[in-house]
């Protein structure tokens, strides 16, 4: 088997090796993906038709609006399998292996720092996801930095503390919300007689807006939505993961 | 050597993905099989951002003049009338080799988070294959299976 796999990694690799003498130089501006029309457009025209700064926002939440909802889909069925394969009654199984009293007695220096830093890790989130327009952010990265927050109470307080702050219901319920507001501002398009995710007709229902404002404010709709199924589901998979599907006790 | 130096980062890109996917292969253990899932992902996201690489280029974020020109309040040059809003302003030149391709990055971006999303699923049915069989081992595993039927 080993033998098998060395000779298929070798043959594989000379093959890609071989094909990386056709591939463009590092950095070339005039090479396809660089030069395409596509990528230019991008670069152009975005300001003109969202007047949105950052263009990788743009494209994330508007042109390639089909493949970031999907996306999110894949976030949230990632979640709900986990636990479907993983969650069990909190009294299944073995009992718990490590005595608990030893651990009820929590660090003090630890849980300051928590405290402290907490607060500070989730404003900034909510500033990455509101800030997506004008600088590197987003939905992704803001819901992920949301999630950590409540890994790191987790971590420091016990999986306990944080399942009081987000509880297993309610971060199924916010992970499918999210879902639902991406997909809903796109149903609503539709409602009103253009594409599913074609955002400018918008405009009709947001207030004092032209089309292309309408497409910049559902951008930060949709990258809410984004955001609200990340932060979830990171969440999720930590307490499914680090308890055995048990939702109790935690690393 | 030439070739060599001037595609360097394609021939890192190829060795990461040839560790994870022999990792992928010829590893027994569960857990070692996700550790090259994981490196084959990473090689993916580094070559795809080695191809958003534009040399000169800044990042695909516009200055805030070049989407919404400032008008001074004494300019009249442009005869707007009463119409004084962001628009009024001329939008400057912005040549597209001044600023990266976005595509990658917006793929890449998705990838990884994506990317988390499934090696925490394939991490739970792990979990509960070790639940299941108290073994990671491919080999226990398919005894076990073996010698149960």
């Amino acid at each position: 088997m080993k033998l098998f796999a060395l000779i298929t990694v070798i043959i594989t690799g000379a093959l890609l090796l071989y094909a990386s003498k056709d591939f463009p130089a590092w950095g070339d501006p005039l090479s396809p993906a660089n030069n395409s029309e596509l990528s230019r457009h991008y670069i152009t025209e975005t300001r003109v038709e969202t007047e949105v700064p950052n263009i990788v926002t743009a494209v994330l939440a508007d042109y390639r609006g089909y493949d970031t909802m999907f996306e999110t889909v894949v976030i949230f069925v990632a979640g709900l399998g986990i636990l479907a394969v993983l969650r069990q009654s909190p009294s299944a199984g073995e009992p718990l292996p490590v005595p608990r009293d030893r651990f009820q007695e929590r660090d003090m220096i630890t849980i300051m720092t928590c405290r402290l830093t907490v607060p500070l890790i989730q404003l900034f989130a909510l500033y990455v996801l509101a800030h997506g327009h004008y600088s590197p952010g987003g939905g992704f990265q803001g819901g992920v930095m949301f999630g950590a927050s409540f890994i790191l109470i987790a971590l420091t307080g016990g999986l306990s503390e944080a399942l009081k702050r987000l509880s297993e219901q309610r971060a199924i319920f916010l992970a499918a919300l999210g879902v639902l507001i991406y997909a809903g501002t796109g149903l609503l398009c539709m409602f009103l007689g253009k594409n599913f995710l074609d955002y400018h007709i918008l405009s009709q229902w947001l207030p004092d807006t032209t089309a292309v404002k309408a497409r910049y404010h559902a951008m930060l709709i949709v990258e809410i939505g984004v955001a609200f199924t990340v932060t979830a589901i990171m969440f999720t998979i930590y307490a499914t993961l680090s308890s055995k599907g048990r939702m109790r006790g935690g690393l | 050597m030439e070739a060599f130096i001037a595609n360097f980062n394609y021939w890192i890109y190829i060795i990461l993905m040839m560790i994870g996917l022999f990792a992928m292969i010829a590893k027994k253990n569960l857990i070692k099989k996700l550790v090259g899932m994981s490196i084959f992902q990473t090689a993916i996201i580094l070559f795809y951002v080695s191809i958003g690489v534009k040399q000169g280029a800044t990042i695909p974020i516009l200055p805030e003049e070049a989407v919404h020109p400032k008008t001074t309040a004494g300019e009249t040059s442009h005869h707007n009338g009463e119409d004084g809003d962001a628009h009024a302003g001329e939008l400057p030149e912005i040549d597209a080799q001044d600023y990266t391709n976005p595509i990658p990055h917006v793929l890449m971006l998705t990838a990884i988070v994506v990317g988390v999303g499934t090696l925490g699923l394939a991490l739970a049915i792990a979990q509960r294959v070790h639940y299941h069989y108290g073994t990671l081992e491919e080999t226990e595993i398919l005894k076990q299976i073996q010698s149960g039927q």
